[in-house]
């Protein structure tokens, strides 16, 4: 029975969204896009939009195969990606709709405020192993990592290990609250998390691109100002031919109104 | 009256022809379920089984280096630690002493813009092949599309597959690793087997001791509010566990061995055995009341004591009952997912203590399958690990059935 009805309502759903547009992609931009949906669905009655996660991957590869109609991505499209678009006739379109900032977090009752890119990329590599070796306590270091699907931990490793591996065995955790939670019971800890996820339970580290001569804290501010270095663009992308359709909606999430709500979600605004 | 028997017939070669129906639709279902079953194992198989043609090599990639170059072949070990700045220096492979300068794809981009590189790219081949031409120590990670192929002064090195041994025999689990993925199982395997195991060896007196109390000593009282109870923690959701493991457990363990952190195998081994506990305990409980009366009737009436009929009597008729419950238990264990996850902290190495972080096989699966591009070398990888959990338990239950046929009764 129960299954019969679920089956009337996935036909249902498929029938009513014939003519509706499909979000498909990361699991990073899927909160946004969700809140973005409903306003926009709110203020325009007769359209529906569907939002679904999955990753970035599985987002564009649903933008190749025609089964989506705007791709969230969380990275930049890849190169194989744009050839396998290419070989389908088609190009696709890309927007920036936010910004998003990771912070490196340690225990409160870690000593260690600063940290410059080459001595992160030595902590996540395994090359720093304890604390006193970058000023802090002699306390042994325990780098905490999202899993190898995460958008994150593809961003963190270009970004801060500029594409080496982390190191073997690294501990590697299901979700960012479950770092946060980790980290705040975990003395030589140290993790990476979302700017939305700071909170009094963990200490943000400031961070030096320039080998220590000017170190920026994790704040909404300077990663609009683009003073703090680890930040990354969250995209959307779009079969160009099909513009009319979804221009709409895109206008509205870059729009005053859409934009107010990026930073509700705890993404920076574009702008 | 004709009539009458007329209906009666009827009734009766309707009720046969119901009782065929339900007859044949219970053989339908029984042999759907076989099959089902069948080629789920062999699903399991043909995608486990492709890894070992998959290439080393990210799929569609090649690795170039100068045509000068006297390095021939490379293992997937070897790349990673090229390509993580680990080794510097092709002398430490056996080459010329030569500096390694590595160059991914995307670089050539900085060298060239779109317009050089001519119409779909089709003067891309020709602009690596330069670039690789002109440097000696370089080793370049480029799509097998676009690599200079028949260019002079580059060598493509020779694509192979992912071999058992790499596999079987790897120490590294870095599925994620470009251009060369580190598919070694060893860490995971021992790690599953390292948690599994001490989850039984805590969870097996516990429960035994629960069972024999629940069954020979309490009052019914007792047991009619305990059984319920018990049989109530099997219905928890495993995620439940896991949440309660990390934010309890963890800090405890953290704390009652001083240790750095608290995500390690004994915490999953603890949350495992809290979780086989209800299992192990009601099967062998069950067993145990199914002791005969008579037969414990008769060992007091010989002048054994209570205690001596428990450990002389109830527990060897029990055996083949309690051996079930330890397989239930350890399948449970080694299965379990979600609650593992959680609390091991799911550091890929080789374990040396149960205080330090291990990665599950299923805790690897559930996490990583999702992201895995499907087809290619780590999806085929994690199928494999399933293969492997697969054969763990068919394992375990085949000893479980022969040592349970081979003491029947033992004793009496």
């Amino acid at each position: 029975m129960k299954k019969i009805i679920l089956i009337t309502i996935a036909l249902a759903g498929v029938i009513f969204s014939a003519n509706a547009q499909k979000i498909k992609g990361s699991d990073t931009v899927l909160p946004l896009s969700q809140k973005e949906a409903e306003s926009y669905m709110k203020a325009n009655p007769s359209q529906t939009i569907t939002v679904t996660g999955g990753g970035s991957g599985v987002g564009i590869a649903a933008l190749i195969e025609g089964t989506t109609d705007i791709a969230q991505a969380s990275r930049k499209i890849k190169f194989d990606e744009k050839q396998k678009l290419q070989e389908g006739g088609k190009t696709a379109k890309e927007v920036v709709i936010a910004y998003d900032a990771l912070a490196i977090v340690v225990n409160p009752s870690n000593k260690v405020t600063d940290l410059t890119r080459e001595q992160l990329e030595g902590i996540f590599t395994g090359k720093i192993k304890r604390w006193k070796e970058v000023g802090g306590d002699d306390l042994k270091i325990v780098p905490y990592s999202r899993e190898t699907s995460s958008g994150t931990y593809e961003f963190f490793k270009e970004s801060v290990l500029k594409n080496k591996n982390y190191l073997n065995g690294i501990m590697s955790m299901p979700a960012t609250g479950s770092i946060i939670q980790s980290v705040s019971q975990t003395k030589g800890a140290i993790g990476y998390v979302g700017l939305a996820y700071l909170n009094k339970d963990v200490k943000a580290i400031h961070v030096s691109y320039d080998k220590g001569a000017t170190y920026t804290d994790p704040s909404a501010a300077n990663a609009k100002n683009k003073t703090y270095p680890i930040v990354r663009p969250l995209y959307f992308y779009y079969i160009t031919a099909s513009e009319k359709a979804v221009k709409p909606f895109i206008d509205y999430v870059l729009s005053e109104k859409g934009q107010k709500i990026v930073s509700e979600v705890g993404f920076i605004t574009i702008k | 009256m004709t009539s009458s028997t007329d209906y009666t017939y009827k009734m009766k070669h309707l009720r046969r022809i119901i009782e065929r129906i339900v007859e044949s639709i219970l053989t339908v279902s029984g042999a759907i379920t076989s099959i089902a079953i069948l080629l789920i194992v062999v699903f399991l198989f043909k995608e486990g089984f492709g890894l070992f043609s998959s290439p080393s090599v990210e799929k569609g990639y090649v690795l170039c280096v100068n045509a000068d170059n006297t390095i021939e072949h490379l293992n997937p070990y070897q790349i990673k630690k090229i390509f993580d700045s680990e080794i510097e220096n092709w002398k430490e492979l056996g080459g010329a002493d030569e500096a390694i300068a590595l160059f991914r794809f995307e670089e050539i981009f900085n060298h060239y813009s779109d317009e050089e590189l001519g119409e779909e790219y089709s003067l891309l081949p020709e602009k690596l092949g330069e670039v690789i031409a002109q440097n000696i120590g370089i080793i370049a990670f480029v799509p097998e599309k676009y690599a200079p192929k028949d260019i002079n002064g580059v060598k493509i090195l020779p694509i192979e597959s992912i071999t058992l041994s790499d596999f079987f025999g790897g120490k590294e689990w870095m599925p994620t690793s470009t251009p060369s993925p580190q598919l070694g199982v060893l860490p995971l395997i021992l790690g599953t087997l390292l948690v599994s195991i001490f989850a039984i060896i805590i969870a097996l007196p516990l429960g035994l001791g629960v069972a024999i109390y629940l069954s020979e000593l309490a009052d019914e009282r007792t047991r009619k509010i305990l059984k319920p109870a018990i049989e109530l923690l099997a219905g928890i959701p495993s995620v439940v566990y896991g949440f309660f493991g990390l934010v309890v457990l963890v800090p405890i363990v953290q704390k009652t061995f001083d240790l750095a952190v608290g995500e390690t195998a004994l915490t999953g081994s603890i949350i495992l055995a809290i979780m086989a506990l209800p299992t192990i305990i009601t099967v062998a409980e069950d067993a145990m009341r199914n002791t005969p009366r008579a037969m414990r009737e008769a060992s007091l009436a010989l002048g054994a004591t209570h205690w001596q009929t428990i450990y002389k009597v109830v527990v060897p008729y029990a055996a083949s009952g309690i051996s079930a419950a330890v397989v239930l238990g350890i399948g449970r264990a080694i299965g379990e997912t979600m609650a593992v996850l959680m609390v091991t902290g799911n550091a890929a190495v080789m374990p040396h203590s149960l205080f330090e972080p291990v990665r599950t096989i299923p805790a690897t699966i559930a996490a990583e399958l999702g992201e895995a591009p499907s087809g290619g070398a780590h999806y085929q990888a994690l199928f494999m690990l399933g293969c492997i959990l697969f054969l763990i338990t068919l394992i375990i239950s085949i000893t479980a059935e022969v040592i349970s046929k081979r003491q029947p009764n033992k004793g009496l």
